[in-house]
C-alpha cells in the first residue's frame, strides 16, 4: 500500500494530536484553562537558554538507555532490567570516584569503564537467568532491579555514608577531579551528550550493517528457525544483554559525575522504564529516538512550572508521556485490524 | 444418535479438502473412516465437531439440521471430539481438566464433579487420579480422561481421530471395550483410523474416503484386500528412474531409541550409501520425523549410534551434524526453516556470511541472491520477505538457502502443498545434488511420489519400524499393509 508523504506525516502525527486533546480535557476536568497550561509546560521547557541544557541532562540517560534496549528489542527480549543497569553503572562509578585518586584525566574515564562493567556484569547476570537459568527475562531483569535499589541504599548507609552520618541525600560529594566539565553555565556535559550520540549511532550501524545485528534480528523474529540455521541463540542473547548493560552503565556512571556529583537513592530517576517507552514509541528504530527523547526531555522540563504558576501538579508531564505511548498502540492496533478487515474482504 | 452428512464439500484455497462427502451414521453403530493422509478425513470430523464449516453441504443430527458453529456447540448437541493429541491443560489437574467446559455458575462445585468422574472412571475400568497433574500423566490416560469429559458434557457421538497412536496395549484394549459398550448403549461412535486391524476388530462398518471423496462403503466382516485396494487406488506405473552410481557408507544409524512425548522408537537400523534416496512411508506422525530429527541432531537419542563415516555422533549437539554435512529442511518452514519478516536477501547473508569479520558485505549479499533467485527460479525480489512468497517458492528458497555439499539431506514433506511442475523442480534439484554424492532422506504420505523417487521405503507404523523394501519391486499393496501396521 503506497501512501502519500502527508498522509503519512499525518499518520506519525495523530498519536501526539490525540494526546494532546486527552490531556486537553483532563485539565478541563481539573478548572484550568488547556492553552495557558500547555503555554507554561513550553515556558518552562524552552523559557531560557539554560533550559535547553536541562533538557539534554535528560535525553542523554534516556538515548543511552534507549540505543542499549534497541539491541536487546532486536533479539525479542524484554529488558526491564535496564534500570538496574544503570543503578549497577552508577554503583562502579562511585566506587571509582571515591576510592582512586587521581587527575581527572585519568578518573573520569575510569569511572565510565567502571559504568560500562558494572552494567554490564549485571547483563551478564539478566543473560544467564534467562538462558540458562529459563528464568523469563521480564521477571529476571525485574528481580535485579529490586536487588540494586536495595544494594544501593545498602552502600549509601553503611561503607559508603559521608562522615558526619549517613542520609537519604546520598554519599559525599565527588572530589572535583570526578565530576564531568559542564557546557558554560548550564548543567550539561559534552562528554555526556557525545556519548548518547555515539551510542546510537553504533547501534543503528550494529543492527543494520553486522552479522551480529542480523543474528539478533533473525533470533528476536524465529529463535527456532535462527538455532537451526546453526545460530548460538543463547551467546548472542547474553551478549545482548551485555551490549544494552554497557550502555545502562555509561548512563548510571554519568549520573554519578556530571549530574549529581555523588550517589543517591534514587540515582537511576526512573530513566530506565521511562527509556522502554521511548524504544516502543520509536518502533525500534535508533533514528527516531532523537526526536522522541527531546520530547520526553522538554516535558520533564516544562511541567514543574505547572505547579509554580498554576498550583497544577506536575505529574501532568508524565500522563503526557505515557497517554502518548497508549493512543501510539492505541492508533497502530486500530489501523492494523482495519488493514485486516479489508484484507479480509477482499 | 444418528448422524446425516450431505453433500459436504470443502476446499482450502486451490486444495479440495471434500467434494461432495456422504456419510451416515445410525445410532448404535461404530463406523471406521479410512483413508490415506490427506483424503479428507480429518477435515470432514472437523466440519461435524464444529472446528471448521463447510463450503456447502448439510448436517443433521437426529433428522434435524444443525450445523455446528463452534466445539462447544457441538458439544451442546451432543457431538464431541478426540483428537489426536490430546487437546488438555497439561498444567491443570485430572479433575479441573475434567470440569472444563461444563457451564454453571460463577461457583465451581468440587463435590459432584468428583462424583461424575469416579462414576465414569468405575464405568470403564479407567484408573484416574483426580489429584494428579495432566502434564504427567500418560497419553492414553490424558485420552481417557478427555472421553470420561466429554460423556460428562453429554456427547452421544463420538469421534476419535488416530486415537490408537501412543497408547499401550492393555490401554487399547480398554478405550475398544468403553467404545463397545457406548455404542450398545445407542451412542454413535466415528473412528478415524489407518489400521487395518483395528478397524477389523472394533468396526460394524467402514467407510473409505479418497482424494476427497467417498469411494466405498463395507459392512463388516472386511475384507482386508478390498480395503487396502479401496484406500490406496491401483498403482501408477513407475516412472524411469537415472540409475546413480550407490556407493560407500554415507550414514548408518545401529540400534537407534528416540522419543518424544508421544511415541517411541526403538532399536532402528539403517545404513544410507552415498547417492542413495531413501523415502519413509507411513501415516503422519508415525515416527519418521522423529528419527529424522535424531539424525539431523536436533533429537538427542536415547540409546544407540549414529555413525557419519566412522564418528558416532550421537549426544553431540546439533552444531556437530551440521559441521559434517547433515541438513534437515523441515515441513513447517515458516516455523523452523526460515524467518518471517526477513527478506531473501538478509536469509542469503545469514546463511552464507557475505563479507568479512563484523560487517556485513550488502553488495555482495545482493548479488548472491540474485544469482540464487534466478538458479532456483524464486518468484521473488532480494527485499521481499519470506513469508510472503508462495509456498512453492518458500521451499525453493529453503533449497538455496543449503550449503552446497551436504552428506546427508533430510527433507520433511519436500513436495507438500506444491503444484505438480513446483513438485518436479524440487525433485530435479534433489536429483542432482544425489548424483554428486549426497545421500537423500525424506518423508511423505504420498505413495507415487516414495516410489517413484526412493531407492528403499521403510515403512512406519504407530512408532515401529519395517525394514527398508527395495522400491523397484515393492508393490502399493504391499505398501498399503505395511502402513496398516500388518506385517512389521
Amino acid at each position: 500500500m503506497k501512501r502519500s508523504g502527508v498522509t503519512q506525516l499525518a499518520l506519525m502525527l495523530s498519536p501526539v494530536v490525540v494526546t494532546l486533546l486527552f490531556a486537553t480535557l483532563i485539565l478541563l476536568a481539573a478548572g484550568a484553562n488547556p492553552l495557558e497550561a500547555f503555554g507554561n509546560i513550553l515556558a518552562g521547557a524552552f523559557g531560557s537558554a539554560k533550559k535547553w541544557g536541562d533538557i539534554a541532562v535528560v535525553m542523554v540517560p534516556l538515548a543511552l538507555c534507549a540505543a542499549g534496549m534497541l539491541v536487546t528489542f532486536a533479539a525479542g527480549l524484554w529488558n526491564i532490567g535496564v534500570e538496574g543497569q544503570i543503578v549497577a553503572g552508577a554503583l562502579a562509578a562511585t566506587w571509582v570516584a571515591l576510592g582512586v585518586q587521581g587527575p581527572p584525566w585519568l578518573i573520569l574515564p575510569l569511572t565510565l569503564l567502571a559504568g560500562a562493567a558494572g552494567g554490564a556484569v549485571l547483563g551478564v547476570v539478566i543473560g544467564a537467568l534467562r538462558t540458562w537459568g529459563r528464568v523469563n527475562e521480564i521477571f529476571a531483569g525485574l528481580g535485579m532491579n529490586f536487588v540494586m535499589v536495595a544494594l544501593t541504599n545498602y552502600l549509601i548507609f553503611g561503607p559508603w555514608r559521608p562522615p558526619d552520618g549517613a542520609t537519604m541525600s546520598g554519599t559525599e560529594p565527588f572530589p572535583l577531579a570526578a565530576r564531568m566539565p559542564m557546557i558554560g553555565s548550564s548543567r550539561a556535559s559534552l562528554v555526556s551528550i557525545g556519548l548518547a550520540v555515539a551510542a546510537l549511532f553504533i547501534v543503528y550501524f550494529l543492527l543494520r550493517d553486522t552479522h551480529w545485528g542480523l543474528r539478533l534480528k533473525a533470533i528476536g523474529l524465529n529463535s527456532a528457525a535462527a538455532a537451526r540455521m546453526g545460530i548460538n541463540t543463547h551467546r548472542e542473547m547474553i551478549v545482548a544483554f551485555v551490549v544494552c548493560g554497557l550502555m545502562a552503565g555509561i548512563a548510571g556512571s554519568l549520573q554519578t559525575t556530571a549530574v549529581y556529583f555523588r550517589l543517591i537513592p534514587q540515582v537511576s530517576g526512573g530513566y530506565g522504564y521511562l527509556s522502554q517507552l521511548v524504544v516502543l514509541l520509536s518502533g525500534l528504530r535508533a533514528v527516531a529516538v532523537p526526536l522522541i527523547v527531546f520530547f520526553f526531555g522538554a516535558v520533564q522540563v516544562g511541567s514543574p512550572r505547572l505547579e509554580l504558576r498554576m498550583q497544577l501538579d506536575s505529574s501532568l508531564g508524565g500522563i503526557l508521556q505515557a497517554s502518548m505511548v497508549l493512543f501510539f498502540f492505541l492508533i497502530k492496533g486500530w489501523r492494523q485490524r482495519l488493514a485486516d478487515r479489508k484484507e479480509r474482504n477482499a | 444418535m444418528k448422524i446425516e452428512l450431505v453433500n459436504i464439500h470443502k476446499r482450502y484455497g486451490a486444495v479440495v479438502a471434500n467434494e461432495g462427502v456422504n456419510l451416515t451414521i445410525a445410532a448404535g453403530e461404530i463406523r471406521g473412516l479410512l483413508g490415506e493422509n490427506g483424503a479428507g478425513k480429518t477435515t470432514l470430523m472437523r466440519i461435524l465437531s464444529g472446528y471448521t464449516f463447510a463450503d456447502a453441504g448439510r448436517i443433521l443430527l437426529d433428522g434435524v439440521e444443525h450445523h455446528p458453529s463452534s466445539p462447544a456447540d457441538a458439544i451442546r448437541v451432543g457431538v464431541g471430539m478426540l483428537h489426536q493429541d490430546p487437546m488438555d491443560v497439561p498444567q491443570l489437574s485430572v479433575l479441573d481438566n475434567f470440569g472444563l467446559g461444563q457451564s454453571g455458575g460463577l461457583y465451581r462445585r468440587r463435590r459432584p464433579m468428583l462424583a461424575s468422574l469416579e462414576h465414569l472412571c468405575q464405568r470403564f475400568g479407567f484408573k484416574l487420579d483426580p489429584e494428579a497433574v495432566v502434564g504427567s500423566l500418560t497419553v492414553g490416560e490424558r485420552q481417557q480422561l478427555e472421553l470420561a469429559r466429554l460423556l460428562a458434557l453429554g456427547a452421544r457421538t463420538i469421534i476419535l481421530d488416530e486415537p490408537t497412536t501412543g497408547i499401550s496395549a492393555p490401554q487399547k484394549a480398554l478405550l475398544f471395550d468403553a467404545l463397545k459398550h457406548l455404542a450398545q448403549e445407542g451412542l454413535s461412535v466415528v473412528f478415524v483410523s489407518h489400521k487395518l486391524d483395528e478397524v477389523q476388530s472394533l468396526c460394524d462398518s467402514v467407510t473409505v474416503l479418497r482424494k476427497g471423496r467417498n469411494v466405498g462403503e463395507l459392512e463388516a466382516p472386511f475384507d482386508a484386500d478390498g480395503l487396502v485396494h479401496l484406500m490406496f487406488g491401483q498403482q501408477l506405473p513407475a516412472g524411469a528412474r537415472p540409475v546413480v552410481p550407490i556407493d560407500g557408507g554415507a550414514l548408518e544409524v545401529r540400534q537407534l531409541s528416540v522419543r518424544d512425548h508421544r511415541l517411541s522408537l526403538d532399536g532402528v537400523d539403517l545404513h544410507v550409501r552415498r547417492g542413495e534416496v531413501l523415502g519413509l512411508a507411513g501415516l503422519e506422525g508415525s515416527g519418521q520425523q522423529l528419527l529424522m530429527q535424531a539424525i539431523a541432531g536436533i533429537v538427542r537419542p536415547r540409546a544407540g549410534s549414529i555413525l557419519l563415516g566412522t564418528e558416532d555422533l550421537a549426544g553431540r549437539p546439533y552444531g556437530a551434524f551440521r559441521d559434517r554435512g547433515v541438513a534437515l529442511v523441515p515441513a513447517a518452514r515458516l516455523e523452523e526453516g526460515m524467518i518471517p519478516g526477513l527478506s531473501l536477501r538478509e536469509h542469503f547473508a545469514l546463511c552464507h556470511h557475505c563479507g568479512h569479520g563484523l560487517v556485513l558485505d550488502w553488495p555482495a549479499a545482493d548479488s548472491l541472491t540474485r544469482e540464487q533467485i534466478a538458479a532456483f527460479h524464486i518468484v521473488g525480489q532480494p527485499l521481499t520477505a519470506v513469508d510472503k512468497l508462495s509456498g512453492g517458492n518458500q521451499q525453493r528458497a529453503l533449497l538455496a538457502l543449503l550449503p552446497a555439499e551436504l552428506t546427508v539431506l533430510l527433507l520433511e514433506h519436500p513436495t507438500r502443498g506444491l503444484d505438480v511442475s513446483s513438485a518436479q523442480w524440487i525433485w530435479s534439484n534433489l536429483l542432482a545434488r544425489r548424483e554428486r554424492g549426497t545421500a537423500l532422506i525424506f518423508t511423505s504420505t504420498d505413495l507415487d511420489e516414495l516410489l517413484q523417487y526412493s531407492d528403499r521405503i521403510m515403512v512406519f507404523s504407530g512408532g515401529r519400524v519395517s525394514a527398508p523394501v527395495d522400491a523397484p519391486t515393492v508393490t502399493v499393496q504391499e505398501l498399503g499393509y505395511l502402513i496398516g501396521g500388518r506385517g512389521l
